[in-house]
């Protein structure tokens, strides 16, 4: 098993190296003089273009830059925001918690709901509840996710009025910032009604980001317990005279978790994509909305540091994802 | 009284092109402490009637009989907590192949404690005992250590060893073994018959044999049954069988086997088994 967790740190070496190449040339690949865009309409003087070539060291040749670069990240300087001045890992720091919330929130329903939708549909196969889950599923996982987002803001927010529009916690709310989750937060300040206020601004944007993983979990989840209940591992324990519980919870679950795992670590990838759409849309601090105001404001430094960082937390849970895949599958572990 | 008495079984299953049987009509009968054979080839429906009498065949299966009794109990009418009472208790059953047998999840000692568990009031640390026991009596070297192994780090007879104790676990009345040893390698085969022979006698439990080799047949059955397209085509002892047939069917399976060969060549069976696509 340590040998098994030395392999996947390892591997994250060259992994990280590549996405460094990725997030540095992707910016520099876009046609457009930074310093010009920069400028915007004013325009900037010669003298005045040199010099800003030179601060940001845009003069060098491209391998000298990203050399600089690569330092500078092992430094732990991701660069400055050129709209705020101020550090784009501090302004990450204090986005991230948001979209961690959100995120979490989002994980969570859908692999409560989709993993029990899986096996209910899968041991009620061909049944009228596993044609109207997966049929669900289906029209969840085409939906976009802005129109559903839409959508649901106008029946529950405008409509019946149950749910707040957007932000993250009503105006009139205060309370000292912790740990960053709002959830955990208005508990440790002791008020519960800042606490409610969260969960309702949470509820839409949970339901429209949890919606496309919970639609693939699901679908994920039924193949691989109807793979697993035709095995005859399933016939073994069914002929110890098991409980159906205990043959479909224990013995069945715990095969078909192991492509499940895989899937929801996969989700997590589009989770933060989607989580730029939800949060642009329900006006949440994260860092989806703080991306894309940044690339509209070519705040370079920022597009490129938030790459960066939003791929090492994929990275993260990715690593998460095979540790735990090494746990729940014994054939990883010892080999 | 017969320990296991099956009169008039019909399973069938639906199909695209109708009703398929596999098994038609089909009268079976195990005393206590017998060694039965199940012969057929591939498709005959000897499996399929076993795992009727089991409970295990999928929802979809159509399973009649006129009678199916376990020890005097219909098992047809049985409610899914008696039927489990009796599975792995007082019947038990091992399947062609051994690896798959086993969930790779789970240590071979958990797999074995699990049916103790489930049918004996014994404590953790007898359970343990016991799983010791039962490995050393399928003959597995260093029991106690095998115990926290996973069936992918065993080999398939090592696996098929492990199968058969947790089937004999709770010492069963009717063991039912689905060609056990089909899938392993020809000196493996002889070590798993001649442990399930020595269990089947130690216990005095009665044993079925579905297999299609005819030398397993007649090195360890009392009694054999012969199958074909889901029907019985006879019914003897394993003497009466080898020296005097009555049927066609087995004669030309006798006739089938390497030894009679005459002229070099071997004698076919001429008949096909329909499949579930075939059939009518």
């Amino acid at each position: 098993m340590l040998r098994f967790i030395l392999n996947r740190l390892l591997l994250i070496v060259p992994t990280f190296i590549g996405i460094t190449l990725v997030a540095f040339l992707f910016i520099r690949l876009l046609p457009g003089d930074p310093v010009i865009l920069m400028a915007g309409e004013r325009g900037v003087s010669p003298e005045r273009h040199a010099e800003l070539m030179a601060q940001f060291g845009f003069d060098q040749p491209l391998l000298k830059q990203y050399a600089d670069y690569v330092v500078g990240l092992l430094h732990g300087d991701f660069g400055y925001s050129f709209s705020t001045k101020k550090p784009v890992l501090s302004e990450f720091m204090a986005r991230f918690p948001a979209t961690l919330e959100l995120a979490l929130c989002a994980i969570v329903l859908a692999t409560v709901l989709g993993v029990a939708a899986g096996i209910l549909s899968a041991i009620r196969r061909g049944s009228w509840i596993d044609q109207a889950t997966m049929g669900v599923a289906l029209v969840g996982y085409s939906m976009p996710i802005f129109w559903w987002a839409l959508l649901l803001i106008i029946f529950f927010s405008t409509t019946l009025g149950w749910t707040p529009v957007s932000g993250r916690i009503s105006l009139t709310q205060f309370f000292p910032s912790v740990t960053g989750f709002m959830l955990i937060d208005s508990l440790l300040a002791g008020k519960p009604a800042a606490f409610w206020s969260a969960v309702h601004h949470l509820i839409l944007p949970t339901i429209v980001l949890a919606t496309i993983p919970l639609a693939v979990i699901a679908r994920q989840t039924r193949s691989a317990m109807l793979e697993v209940l035709g095995e005859v591992y399933i016939m073994t324990a069914k002929s110890k005279g098991l409980a159906q519980r205990r043959v479909i919870w224990l013995h069945a679950l715990r095969n078909a978790l192991i492509p499940v795992v895989t899937t929801i670590g996969l989700q997590v990838s589009v989770l933060m994509g989607g989580a730029i759409l939800t949060e642009t849309i329900f006006s949440w601090p994260g860092i989806g909305k703080w991306m894309i105001d940044s690339i509209s404001r070519r705040d370079y430094q920022v597009v490129q540091g938030g790459l960066l960082l939003i791929a090492a937390v994929v990275m993260v849970v990715n690593l998460t994802v095979d540790l735990l895949y090494g746990l729940i599958n014994p054939r990883v572990r010892h080999r | 009284m017969p320990l296991l008495e099956v009169r008039n079984l019909t399973v069938s299953f639906p199909t695209a092109a109708g009703r398929f049987d596999a098994v038609q009509g089909l009268d079976v009968s195990v005393d206590a402490g017998e060694v039965l054979a199940i012969v057929g080839e591939s498709g005959s429906g000897k499996s399929v009637a076993m795992l009727a009498v089991m409970g295990l065949l999928p929802a979809i299966a159509g399973v009649t009989a006129d009678a199916m009794r376990f020890d005097g109990r219909d098992l047809l009418r049985l409610t899914a907590r008696e039927r489990r009472n009796l599975s792995g208790r007082e019947i038990a059953m091992i399947f062609q192949e051994p690896v798959a047998s086993l969930n790779p999840c789970f240590t071979v000692g958990f797999q074995i404690e699990e049916t103790l568990r489930e049918h004996t009031g014994l404590s953790a640390a007898d359970r343990r005992h016991r799983a010791i026991e039962l490995l050393t009596q399928v003959g597995i070297p260093q029991p106690e250590e095998r115990l926290a192994s996973f069936p992918h780090q065993m080999s398939g007879g090592q696996c098929q060893r492990v199968m058969i104790a947790i089937a004999t676990a709770c010492t069963p009345r009717l063991l039912i073994a689905d060609e056990p040893t089909t899938a392993l390698d020809v000196t493996v085969q002889k070590q798993v018959l001649d442990l399930l022979l020595r269990l089947q006698a130690e216990n005095g439990m009665a044993l079925v044999l579905i297999t299609h080799d005819m030398g397993v047949v007649a090195e360890t059955a009392d009694r054999v049954v012969v199958q074909y397209n889901g029907r019985k085509m006879e019914d003897s002892d394993v003497l009466t069988l080898f020296e005097n047939p009555r049927s066609p069917y087995t004669r030309a399976l006798l006739s089938a086997l390497p030894e009679n060969a005459k002229g070099g060549r071997l004698s076919t069976v001429s008949s096909f088994v329909p499949s579930a696509e075939t059939a009518g």
